[in-house]
């Protein structure tokens, strides 16, 4: 009976099975580090941090700071 | 499947980010000129001991069809990048790598919740996660330390500020995570549903708790237009929803096949 409604389509017909953490792991490490990375450039380079002397990058991506909401000046 | 799940993260963060680079444009772009026409007219007026009010109307409307002060937002400094630099192609790239990364951390973050949070399927899980990362990276920093526009915001606090928000952000998803923990371990002997009630009222007592403790941070220039600032900050708001809506919506349609329940669903469907 339960089976007749689940394969309508009215309830999830599956259950979800999640990803192991062994295999998450190194794809979390390292493209998080490059997403983190690509972040702290548009959001904090040369404003509280500077990696790169000058600022250029921050003049660059300026208005995109002020208006993603980091803090700026 | 975890780089299958990342490169559609992306996808759907490039989306994301086409839609928040045209609402930044079109409604931020204005809010930005007019303030940059402040931060200008104030620092002429400057040498003038303690110039006030008569400087504020006039830079507010001076700016209101781009014009007029040479090249723009210089922090003292020369101006290394054009003012239309700095509101097209800088803003462009700004947003877009912005979005795109966000839009990978998130693929990251549904790969670990993915049957992990109760049996939620890929679609209402990646809206919910979305949702959820609007309230840690967007609402709740607002509460405490809104966006400001440029003229907002004194130089030489930028690193105490940064500092600050990254603080109440660290603090915000801890909490988010042991409320999902508390959630699960009531969920036994309260119900799914008065245990999530329980987790999220105890967030958000939490929240108000550090962000109550939090050094405030005023730096709005007393006679810096209300009504400007209030503009700004929406619009910032209505940036980062339009960016996680579609974050969540389209990664979420583009992850379901990956994890194979449209495969599976049709399979029950015919198997029963």
């Amino acid at each position: 009976m339960t089976d007749a409604a689940y394969s309508t389509g009215a309830l999830p017909a599956i259950e979800p099975v999640s990803i192991p953490l062994k295999a998450l792991l190194p794809w979390a490490i390292f493209a998080g580090l490059v997403f983190v990375l690509a972040i702290y450039f548009v959001g904090v380079e040369e404003g509280a941090l500077s990696l790169i002397s000058g600022t250029s990058v921050h003049e660059f991506v300026h208005d995109g700071r002020h208006l993603l909401g980091f803090p700026c000046h | 499947m975890i780089a299958q799940l990342l490169a559609r993260g992306l996808i759907a963060g490039l989306v994301a980010g086409l839609l928040a680079f045209g609402i930044a444009r079109v409604f931020g772009e204005p809010q930005v000129n007019l303030a940059i026409a402040f931060e200008e007219a104030s620092e002429a007026a400057a040498p003038h001991e303690h110039a006030h009010d008569h400087d504020h109307v006039a830079g507010a409307q001076e700016t209101e069809g781009q014009s007029a002060a040479p090249a723009g937002h210089s922090h003292g400094e020369e101006a290394l990048v054009s003012r239309d630099t700095q509101a097209g192609l800088g803003l462009f790239v700004g947003v877009m790598v912005y979005a795109t990364a966000v839009g990978g951390l998130f693929a990251l973050a549904f790969a670990f919740c993915y049957g992990r949070v109760g049996a939620l399927s890929a679609r209402p899980l990646a809206a919910l996660l979305a949702l959820g990362a609007f309230i840690a990276f967007c609402v709740v920093p607002a509460i405490k330390y809104p966006p400001n526009p440029p003229a907002v915001g004194v130089g030489e606090t930028i690193a105490w500020r940064t500092e600050l928000h990254f603080i109440l952000l660290f603090f915000t998803l801890v909490l988010i995570g042991l409320a999902a923990w508390l959630r699960g371990r009531l969920a036994a002997s309260l119900g799914g549903w008065n245990a999530g009630i329980v987790a999220v009222a105890a967030l958000v007592v939490a929240i108000g708790i550090v962000t109550a403790l939090l050094p405030a941070v005023n730096e709005v220039p007393d006679d810096f237009s209300a009504t400007l600032l209030w503009r700004f900050r929406m619009t910032a708001m209505g940036i980062q929803l339009g960016l996680w809506s579609v974050i969540g919506l389209v990664f979420g349609a583009l992850a379901a096949p990956v994890v194979g329940e449209r495969r599976r669903a049709a399979a029950r469907a015919v198997f029963g």
